[in-house]
């Protein structure tokens, strides 16, 4: 069963010893560079990428060769690659494990992309929190320079490049682009305002695109198969393989590579995957795509507005927009069964928004903190019911209104934990005793699955 | 290029902004601007108060734009169409930004010496409401020191980043920025080292705020006690160009000049700032032109003295009487918001009534 599934990401990394170069060279590994600089023009690359159809993974899920098409190419004037490796998304952690396990797939990644771009400085940007991933794409980098895959001229294609890993400070703001650039250039992470976008001013206001860490590792493969064959996988627009990290109350959390389509329900009670939720308890509520996009009920998550069953797919998940969809996101599910608290939930989240927000565009700097505060007043049995209503307007407020697409993550799960959850926030108002006591669980109207 | 903001069609230079087109029309389409300073660059974009909505983006390409826009630092396209004052949806945000802007405004004003100039008052006095719905504390810091002439006062700063920038680009060497992340951000100079530097009292002039205020004129008096007069002085370091502020025959305060949007127009040094505040040390050009909105100017200056700008030429240029007997029930006629209203007619009062005679008699000459 498992054999059939594509492995675009995870093939090679039960492997022992496939962080070392060794190792992943005699499994096939760099043979995308080889393909990509031998064979084929920079352009023929893009192309493959387009006709693939991938989309970004780090959360927007923009087509990435149109991303790619996009960036400037005046004369003169160098062009940059930037991966962003600074997962920090509460629920993600993909990154982190495939940056970890198989850190070449990366390098080779991010050789065959700097080569379609015509980058010739290239940069990983790592979570500050991860030294030790830090240490092994350095080490890896050290290998396959002296191989030969990096450096000056490599392997007699004429082509240089020269790649640095750079860690972060640890704050999730430098997870936004334009912020993880200012980062980059030794600045205040602070998003800048857009338009201009970095395919035209982007690092050193050179043109630059950055991608997530897994859209760069699919390049090899994409590199090595074709454009056509990734396409093949997938459903619609939503092409090729995903990686979740999936959390919460599931027998077996991890990471999993699964092709974009599978149907949520099987994703969840498969023991091909998540196996289900833990004995004796039901779903109750999903976070399908890390903190920031809205959270469903586990009725509206299994089965569309129309009754359809649901897909793990862009389009699937956000289908019936935010009334009953959510989004695809970066892949963090997280699944709650009736023993979690929505309320308690959603304040955790926030407290987490208001700590990262940079503090640059009010909404966000004065909503986040506000938002977080009043949750806490209800979750602590010390809200009032006008309470509610003042979340959902300082979320709509917030809304589309901030600099960089954190403030929108902040007002997301707030305001669909209150679109679907609602009764849960006023029993925490109406009955606060029983609410606060340790081990509460809400029994009111909901739909358990 | 045309652009057309609030239904008023203007020609503008290609790259000018949405705001200083609105700022060319008049201040009555101009969108509030607490960040934006046009003297510096890469300010603005960071309050998100002149947000407007874009009901076309071009003549070429005339879909509306999704989100609202900073109109600070969004560019005009050949027939675009900006709501400003007309849009619910901008007044309603405008409103949440007033709102997130005072969350942690201590509100102080009685005892704030930037009360009477202070862009956050007009600001909320326009487009706030009058309650809070914020119930929890608010966060502060401790006052600290920039250097002999300089206070921080942490707690009103609402973090526009115009005095990092002024630190960055008239000061020499950076040692004035941000500190921390989200609400708990702050001013600082790294680390509460005094700017030494002979432009550093610049800060004072841009904060909208009373968070960086001038100790040699701290606490002395009301802003609105005191008559602006323009002045000069030969100096060495800067253009000497100043507003002296006397309280009677002595000169309390120095400040650089500024145009009607609170912009400094030429900054000026420490030594003209602090130290000259003796008539002696000053060529008297003359009264500093007030708005006539400004408290600083209540009762000072003959009101019908001062031609209508242009917003009001305009709404009596077009001024039509609707009883002209005709049936106007079957009309669908929107009235004007009554705030809206009381800016155009000026307060009760004998200055109301020569402002509204000015403006009559203008209409009338025409």
């Amino acid at each position: 069963m498992t054999s059939e599934r594509p492995k675009i990401l995870t093939d090679k990394t039960h492997i022992p010893g496939i962080e070392t170069f060794d190792v992943y060279r005699k499994n096939g590994g760099y043979s995308a560079v080889e393909k990509a600089l031998k064979t084929m023009t920079p352009d023929e690359v893009v192309e493959e990428v387009k006709k693939s159809g991938v989309r970004g993974r780090g959360g927007a899920g923009f087509p990435m060769g149109m991303k790619w098409s996009f960036l400037a190419k005046p004369e003169g004037v160098p062009r940059y690659l930037v991966c962003n490796g600074d997962e920090s998304e509460p629920g993600t952690f993909k990154d982190h494990w495939l940056m970890k396990t198989i850190p070449h797939l990366l390098i080779e990644g991010m050789i065959v992309s700097s080569y379609a771009l015509g980058a010739n400085t290239s940069y990983i940007y790592v979570r500050g929190e991860l030294m030790y991933v830090v240490r092994i794409l350095e080490k890896a980098i050290a290998e396959a320079k002296a191989a030969g895959f990096l450096g000056k001229n490599i392997l007699g294609s004429g082509y240089d490049l020269e790649l640095y890993v750079q860690p972060g400070g640890g704050a999730y703001i430098c997870g936004e682009e334009t912020a993880l650039l200012e980062s980059l250039e030794g600045k205040r992470g602070n998003p800048r305002n857009k338009p201009p976008f970095p395919a035209v001013k982007g690092l050193y206001q050179c043109p630059t695109v950055v991608n997530n860490v897994e859209s760069i590792a699919t390049t090899s493969w994409i590199v090595n198969n074709g454009g056509d064959a990734y396409a093949a996988i997938g459903i619609g627009r939503s092409t090729g393989t995903k990686l979740i990290s999936a959390s919460g109350h599931l027998k077996k959390p991890g990471v999993y590579e699964i092709p974009l389509g599978l149907p949520v329900q099987e994703f969840i009670y498969s023991d091909e995957w998540c196996g289900g939720i833990r004995d004796g308890h039901h779903l109750k509520a999903v976070v399908a795509g890390g903190s920031s996009v809205p959270i469903l009920p586990a009725a509206m998550l299994l089965k569309t507005a129309s009754g359809e069953d649901r897909l793990m797919s862009y389009e699937s998940l956000s289908d019936g927009g935010f009334a009953t969809g959510t989004m695809m996101g970066s892949g963090g599910f997280i699944a709650m069964d009736e023993t979690a608290c929505v309320v308690k939930n959603t304040w955790n989240f926030s407290r987490f928004y208001h700590h990262e927000s940079c503090g640059q565009c009010s909404p966000c700097r004065e909503g986040t903190g506000w938002m977080e505060k009043v949750l806490h007043r209800i979750e602590h049995g010390h809200g009032s019911m006008h309470d509610i209503d003042l979340l959902v307007d300082v979320a709509k407020k917030i809304e589309g209104n901030t600099i960089c697409p954190l403030g929108d993550a902040a007002a997301w799960p707030v305001a669909s934990a209150i679109r679907h959850f609602r009764d849960e926030f006023e029993w925490h108002i109406t009955h606060p005793q029983e609410a606060t006591r340790p081990g509460a669980i809400f029994k009111g109207h909901m739909e358990l699955v | 290029m045309k652009v057309t903001i609030d239904n008023i069609t203007i020609e503008v230079e290609p790259g000018t902004t949405i705001l200083q087109a609105a700022r060319k029309i008049g201040p009555e389409v101009a969108p509030p601007a607490m960040c934006y300073y046009e003297p510096l660059k890469a300010s603005g974009g960071k309050c998100r108060a002149c947000l407007v909505k874009v009901t076309a983006g071009s003549e070429k390409d005339p879909r509306p734009m999704p989100k609202l826009v900073p109109s600070c630092i969004t560019q005009v396209q050949d027939g675009m169409i900006v709501e400003n004052t007309v849009n619910e949806q901008v007044l309603e945000t405008r409103k949440g930004i007033v709102e997130f802007l005072l969350l942690n405004h201590p509100l102080d004003c009685p005892i704030c010496d930037q009360a009477g100039e202070c862009h956050l008052q007009d600001f909320s006095f326009q487009h706030g409401v009058q309650q809070t719905r914020y119930e929890e504390e608010r966060r502060t810091f401790e006052k600290q020191d920039l250097g002999p002439n300089i206070q921080l006062h942490m707690t009103r700063c609402i973090l526009c980043y115009r005095c990092v920038f002024t630190a960055d680009q008239i000061t020499g060497n950076r040692v004035h920025g941000v500190l921390n992340r989200g609400d708990h951000a702050e001013i600082s100079t790294y680390i509460e080292k005094a700017i030494d530097n002979d432009f550093s009292g610049n800060v004072i002039d841009v904060c909208p705020v009373g968070a960086l205020t001038d100790k040699t004129y701290r606490f002395k008096n009301r802003v609105w006690f005191t008559k602006p007069v323009d002045a000069h002085c030969d100096c060495e370091k800067c253009s000497g160009k100043v507003t002296l502020w006397y309280r009677g025959d002595e000169v309390i305060r120095v400040t650089a000049r500024k145009n009607q949007w609170g912009e400094v127009l030429e900054f000026i040094c420490n030594t003209c700032r602090f130290e000259r505040k003796n008539t002696a040390d000053w060529t008297i050009e003359g009264p500093t032109k007030v708005a006539r909105h400004s408290v600083i100017s209540a009762n000072k200056y003959g009101a019908n003295k001062i031609v209508p700008e242009f917003a009001r030429r305009l709404a009596a240029s077009q001024y039509k009487d609707v009883h002209e007997g005709r049936d106007t029930s079957q009309l669908n006629i929107k009235q004007l918001p009554e705030e809206r209203f009381k800016q155009l007619i000026p307060p009760a009062g004998e200055s109301a009534v020569a402002g509204i005679r000015s403006i009559q008699n203008w209409a009338d000459d025409k």
